[in-house]
């Protein structure tokens, strides 16, 4: 482990910390505009030109506002709470490889903190954990609606993620590892070799459980708005609800980062072209975050422990027994 | 638009309501299994997508970016209150009558009158305290002269309630009266279009 190394892999994590921290700001401002456009409204208008930095406004204002912490929590996990999601989304990005290597100055540069030989397990891993911030958060909050909340989040994630999992296991099959950029270079081959093609019912059952792990309108139970105010980020203030946001919506394009290259086929090839063709599916599946919460109304807490147990995961589980008896019989002893 | 259809509750062939199409609930397996079906297959999710991302690419906009844009409001608004002034002569149309602080229910207009030296009764205050009055448009209905009126101002934030209620702010400035800026009043109280034809004489004998 040389110093180069070492300095190159700082460089990454801070450049991959700041630009998704600064896209997650403005992710919120697109989701704003989508959402206004899609009601007949224009959305934020006032600060910036069409409202571009009401960004930076809310940034000064979750960062000079008073930190409150009520009397009845428990002062340090509560403190602790939103860390664990922000940190838990970023620490997911380290194995995501978000454009292909490259070679600038006569350097080649691996966009990806850390090619891991198990990095989807691990992305899906730290996504898991990223449960610890609403469930502790609720939790000690001393507040019923973030009680309800916690306790929801919990089922949901934990739940769902048995969903991605199964459904990924089939598509793992196929591949063979665990790695990102191994999952990419097996769907090189353009748009008939990627796995949302041979794994469709794959494809859409880990499309389904993103908006369960993202916590994302249909499935939008654990802060759901009119029923339990914000949930578990009921009593938090300032900065520290920040980064419960910041967590929310990297997480959302990691998660899009993700999909993108497991079921569509990545960067493909690695050249220009197919990384441009990555940003276009990723912002593609962002959009269609925001899309649904337009379009769709939320299911209730029952109705979607229901869809995950008798509906979603015997499918999952069917796919994965008739994925392997395919590829049982077409490789014969392989 | 056109709310006359509205206006008739009965649902009929004519009017705008009608009976929403429910269908009875399945009772047996095979038909819950056929609606299971039918629902799925019918991709409501997809349509409401559709008419979602119809509307952004329509991109027919209805915000009103309100300090900027209005809207304008109904001649009959009652808002702020003005007192007007003849079109003529520039007097003032209170006569100090008096009815309006007798009428108002908030008991919230004061005024003080004096003779003046042409045996003219003059208003010298009037003030309506709007921390108190309702926009209840009594006054402008009761005044005989059209003199209190409501006027169109419903943006009422100020440092001081004061700043709108003091004679000055509310009567019609000179200069404003000789560039004919003084708007007549349509609203709450004021006389109804072609007013003259309608009144007719009171008979004399009964
Ligand atoms: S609007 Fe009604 S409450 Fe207000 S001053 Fe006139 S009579 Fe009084
Ligand atoms: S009712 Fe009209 S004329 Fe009489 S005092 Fe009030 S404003 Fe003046």
């Amino acid at each position: 482990m040389d110093g180069a190394f070492i300095i190159e892999t700082i460089v990454k994590i801070v450049v991959i910390l700041l630009v998704f921290s600064a896209l997650s700001g403005f992710g919120t401002y697109v989701e704003r505009k989508v959402l206004a456009f899609m009601q007949r409204r224009l959305g934020p208008m006032h600060v910036g030109p069409y409202g571009l930095l009401q960004v930076a406004a809310d940034g000064i204002k979750l960062f000079t506002k008073e930190d409150i912490i009520p009397q009845n929590v428990v002062k340090p996990i509560f403190k602790i709470a939103p860390v664990i999601t922000a940190a838990t989304a970023f620490m997911a990005a380290a194995a995501i490889p978000f454009w292909p290597q490259f070679t600038a100055f006569g350097y080649t540069v691996h966009p990806i903190v850390s090619d891991i030989n198990v990095g989807i397990l691990y992305v899906m891993a730290m996504m898991a954990i990223g449960l610890y911030g609403p469930l502790l958060g609720g939790m000690a909050s001393a507040n019923k609606w973030s009680l309800l909340s916690a306790a929801r989040s919990a089922a949901v994630f934990i739940s769902y993620e048995v969903i991605t999992g199964l459904a990924l296991l089939a598509p793992l099959m196929m591949v063979g590892s665990l790695s990102l950029i191994d999952i990419n270079n097996y769907q090189i081959g353009g748009i008939s070799h990627w796995i949302a093609v041979s794994q469709p019912v794959a494809f859409i059952l880990f499309w389904i459980a993103a908006f369960a792990e993202t916590g994302r309108t249909p499935f939008h139970l654990v802060a759901n708005d009119h029923e339990i105010i914000d949930g578990f980020g009921t009593e938090y203030s300032g900065m520290r609800w920040g980064l419960f946001f910041i967590g929310e919506y990297a997480n959302m394009f990691f998660i899009s980062f993700v999909m993108a290259i497991v079921f569509l086929g990545g960067y493909g090839d690695g050249t220009i072209a197919g990384a441009l063709g990555l940003l276009l599916k990723v912002s593609f599946f962002f959009f269609f975050f925001l899309w649904t919460r337009a379009a769709w109304p939320d299911v209730r807490p029952d109705q979607l422990m229901r869809l995950c147990w008798k509906v979603l995961m015997p499918i999952a589980v069917v796919n994965v027994v008739i994925t392997g008896v395919v590829m049982m019989l077409t490789r014969g002893n392989g | 638009m056109n709310t006359e259809p509205f206006n008739d509750r009965n649902v009929n062939e004519l009017s705008a309501y009608y009976y929403v199409d429910i269908e009875n609930y399945p009772v047996t397996a095979w038909d819950k299994f056929k609606q299971v079906v039918k629902r799925s297959l019918k991709g409501e999710l997809f349509v409401g997508l559709w008419v979602v991302l119809r509307e952004m690419i329509k991109f027919d906009i209805h915000t009103v970016q309100y300090p900027k844009e209005k809207l304008p409001i109904g001649p009959r608004y009652r808002a702020v209150h003005k007192l007007l002034r003849l079109w003529e002569s520039g007097f003032e149309r209170c006569i100090g009558c008096g009815l309006c602080e007798k009428i108002c229910i908030s008991d919230c207009i004061r005024m003080d009158t004096r003779i003046d030296e042409n045996s003219r009764k003059e208003v010298t205050e009037y003030s309506i305290n709007l921390g108190r009055c309702i926009f209840c448009g009594y006054c402008a209905e009761v005044c005989p002269e059209l003199a209190i009126v409501h006027g169109g101002r419903y943006e009422n934030a100020s440092e001081q309630r004061a700043h709108f209620v003091i004679k000055d702010d509310m009567l019609t400035p000179l200069d404003f009266l000789t560039a004919g800026q003084q708007e007549e009043y349509p609203g709450f109280g004021a006389i109804t279009p072609h007013e003259d034809e309608r009144v007719t004489k009171t008979p004399l004998a009964y």
